[in-house]
């Protein structure tokens, strides 16, 4: 006993090793083997009574509503049997944005209820993969749909770096067709764009539009702090913001990043100045929610206001008191719960159909990969689900589609980027006690540069942690 | 950097410390004591969190919940410790990569029962809202106060347990080398139940008194394991000194840095731990092989 003991005892300095060791490949090893446990094959059943219009908004049947329950019976066949379309879908489905991608997978099922779950007599069929949010991984994860899977289209991403990564990849791989999930990091279409690479949803900096504005001219705000994770995503967000509250006269005092995952935000919300009006917050999910919480414990006097996921739905929906503190943050975004548009009142209502479960009302996420996978759909429906001489014709056709979604129309520009309406809204208690995003104001048809002349825009430069700053948009753009 | 952040920064450098502390102290002892890297650690936390916020929304108290926090991952630990770790008792690696799998395992488990929503706590009104605090003249939440108190209580009751009663002699016994304990007759078995139990109890509590000063989510779980392994490399493993003295400086290193340059904030903790293993590889109170 005494001697097997002795002879398996390791040394410590061993031991230390082989600790840390574990320590640095774990978060990498349980992210790829629980990324490999989420993935599932998910045939996506026919439901034969749905009406197969292009435009059959809100007409849940019973049978597009099992649709998630087919998800319980995976199936292990590889790459396209014949007279099927299959479809990758990249989202995140576990960790810190779990939520997102579970929306995010709800937004395509929607959309392929919609058509049937057919197109051109082929059928179409999902399947997942889970990411983690790092463009390694994404990439990784698309290659693996692609090599492994032999999926014939992707949608997807979910988040900004991730987009990027995805367009770049898109480029080597020309003959399959990919659409956007809601990474929403602006150059991902503005600048070097992928041919093959669509996106329906509107980016970062389009979510902003009309909230700088809102905030100089209604909430009289005229100097900001701004508070953001730092990838470029936020970086859009925050330069969206500044391109309208900086050209109206608005100052800002201080940015903010801090490393996405921050758990403790009490030291930077002490390093504050004091002499803002309100600190501007792009933070995702359960950052957002530490934020607000820790912003509140200290007593945070500056108003506070919201990039588009600081004040989603998912965070509204976070459980315990923290709810009470977000009533009143302005933010802008593409969704607003309440609009009265009979578009997006039938579109909610099929979302809580189909997924009783789900959300009090869906989230931006399930949206943009609604209005994603809406598009492709459509793009496919034009060419009746031809996919030869690698997808020639359905990239062609894609980047002409146009359609009405939940949130009024959708167009592509010349780099296959949406314009789109958008929303700003202020987060607002309902009669049920739930909190969402009361619409305020409409901001129609919004491009990539805000309206603002291209040539300048892109003279301004890649946004990133310094840049845009207020001088440069005086500059660039007067004042 | 003004009088009133410097103060302000650091006892939150002091809160977080006393945070990290409690959910670090319980991965160190059972590793000093039983050679386990239980790398379910931040499992048993955010188990906890989550129980906990359950049973305090159901019951309305927070202590409940706090308290059915520590014997929910109590009972978790120990169903790990005896179903799946004695058999293979004394083979490390193995053990690690049990505890890995168990993580990945929970975490899904998790996500299905709880969805990603992220959870916030209503700690009792005494230990809510801010108070003002004499001498140093700043404004400052109660419930970091109050978890800095908790930790220090709970610091120095290991203390004195490890210190001054038999359990506790018999405890550093076995650290030094439990070979002879057990040849002296100690059940050397039981002891390891209880302590794994033990530290799995305290990580669940840290999920609710954590929890209630950030919040508990999906993802928190590989958060607190990393923090955990970063305290007790830089420690020393299985020290507990060590690990009270590198709770202090991996938090006060994490806060500066977040008020001075947030951008680089990341890496200014690895960079610490690279440095401590490179000067001195067994951590600042581990004891060379």
């Amino acid at each position: 006993m005494l001697d097997r003991y002795g002879s398996q005892r390791l040394s410590r300095r061993e031991l230390l090793r082989r600790a840390g060791l574990l320590g640095l490949a774990m978060p990498v090893a349980s992210g790829l083997l629980a990324a490999c446990a989420r993935e599932e094959a998910t045939p996506t059943t026919a439901p034969s009574a749905a009406s197969p219009t292009a435009a059959p908004a809100a007409t849940p049947t019973a049978a597009a509503a099992q649709t998630p329950a087919a998800a319980a019976s995976p199936t292990v066949t590889v790459g396209p049997a014949a007279g099927e379309i299959v479809i990758g879908v990249l989202a995140t489905l576990e960790g810190a944005f779990a939520l997102f991608g579970d929306e995010g997978v709800r937004g395509v099922e929607m959309a392929i209820a919609e058509f049937g779950g057919e197109i051109g007599g082929k059928k179409l069929r999902i399947v997942k993969e889970s990411t983690d949010a790092t463009p390694q991984v994404a990439r990784e994860k698309a290659r693996k749909l692609i090599e492994q899977d032999r999926v014939d289209l992707i949608v997807g991403p979910l988040s900004g770096d991730e987009g990027l990564a995805i367009r770049d990849y898109a480029k080597t791989v020309p003959d399959k067709t990919f659409v956007n999930g809601t990474s929403a990091a602006q150059d991902t279409t503005l600048r070097d764009p992928a041919p093959n690479f669509f996106r329906f949803s509107t980016d970062g900096v389009q979510w902003m539009a009309g909230l700088g504005t809102y905030c100089y001219e209604e909430k009289g705000y005229r100097r900001v702090a701004t508070l953001g994770e730092d990838y470029s995503y936020p970086y859009s967000q925050v330069a969206g913001f500044l391109l309208e509250f900086c050209r109206l006269g608005g100052e800002v005092a201080a940015q903010f990043w801090v490393p996405i995952g921050t758990r403790d935000y009490s030291s930077v919300i002490s390093s504050m100045p004091t002499d803002i009006d309100a600190i501007y917050v792009i933070l995702g999910g359960s950052d957002a929610v530490n934020f607000l919480q820790a912003y509140a414990d200290f007593g945070g006097q500056a108003a506070l206001i919201g990039g588009s996921s600081t004040i989603d739905q998912n965070v509204l929906e976070a459980r315990g008191n923290i709810r009470q503190r977000v009533i009143g943050i302005p933010g802008a975004g593409p969704v607003a719960a309440d609009n009265p548009d009979k578009a997006w009142q039938d579109w909610v209502n099929a979302y809580k159909q189909q997924f009783p479960q789900g959300l009090t009302t869906p989230s931006l996420f399930c949206w943009g990969y609604y209005v994603n996978a809406k598009g492709l759909l459509l793009g496919l429906q034009e060419v009746d689900g031809d996919l030869s001489d690698g997808q020639k014709k359905l990239q062609e056709a894609l980047a002409k589609v146009e359609f009405d979604g939940p949130t009024g129309h959708i167009a592509l520009d010349k780099n296959r980027q949406a314009i789109a309406n958008n929303y700003v809204t202020e987060v607002a208690e309902g009669p049920d006690g739930n909190l969402y995003n009361k619409l305020v104001k409409v901001v129609e048809g919004v491009n990539q540069t805000l309206g603002l002349p291209e040539e300048q825009y892109l003279a301004l430069g890649s946004f990133t942690r310094d840049n845009p700053k207020c001088e440069d948009i005086h500059r660039v753009f007067g004042s | 950097m003004s009088w009133n952040q410097f103060v302000t920064v650091t006892l939150n450098g002091l809160t977080l410390a006393a945070l990290y502390f409690l959910v670090a102290v319980g991965f160190t002892l059972i590793f000093g004591l039983m050679r386990v890297v239980n790398l379910a650690h931040g499992s048993l936390y955010l188990f906890g969190g989550y129980v906990g916020w359950t049973v305090a929304d159901r019951t309305g108290s927070w202590i409940l919940g706090a308290l059915a926090a520590a014997a929910v991952a109590a009972v978790a630990g120990l169903a790990l410790q005896q179903a799946l770790l004695r058999p293979i008792q004394g083979q490390d690696l193995r053990e690690a990569l049990v505890t890995i799998g168990v993580s990945i395992v929970a975490a899904d488990l998790m996500l299905a029962q709880w969805g990603g929503f992220t959870y916030g706590f209503s700690p009792p009104a005494a230990i809510s809202g801010g108070a003002r605090l004499p001498v140093l003249g700043i404004g400052y939440p109660k419930y970091r106060l109050f978890i800095l108190g908790f930790a220090l209580v709970v610091g120095l009751a290991l203390w004195l347990l490890l210190t001054r009663t038999r359990l506790g002699i018999t405890i550093r016994a076995a650290i030094d080398d439990r070979d002879m304990v057990s040849a002296v007759g100690v059940n050397v078995q039981r002891l390891f139940a209880l302590m794994f139990a033990f530290g799995a109890a305290l990580a669940g509590l840290a999920g609710v008194v954590g929890g209630s000063a950030l919040s508990i989510a999906s993802g928190e779980d590989a958060r607190y394991l990393l923090a955990s392994l970063i305290v007790v490399i830089i420690g020393g493993m299985g020290s507990l000194a060590g690990t009270a003295v590198a709770s202090l400086l991996v938090a006060l290193v994490e806060q500066y840095s977040l008020a001075l340059f947030p951008t680089y904030a990341a890496i200014v903790s690895f960079l610490l731990m690279v440095l401590v293993l490179a000067l001195r590889p067994q951590g600042l109170f581990g004891r060379p092989a």
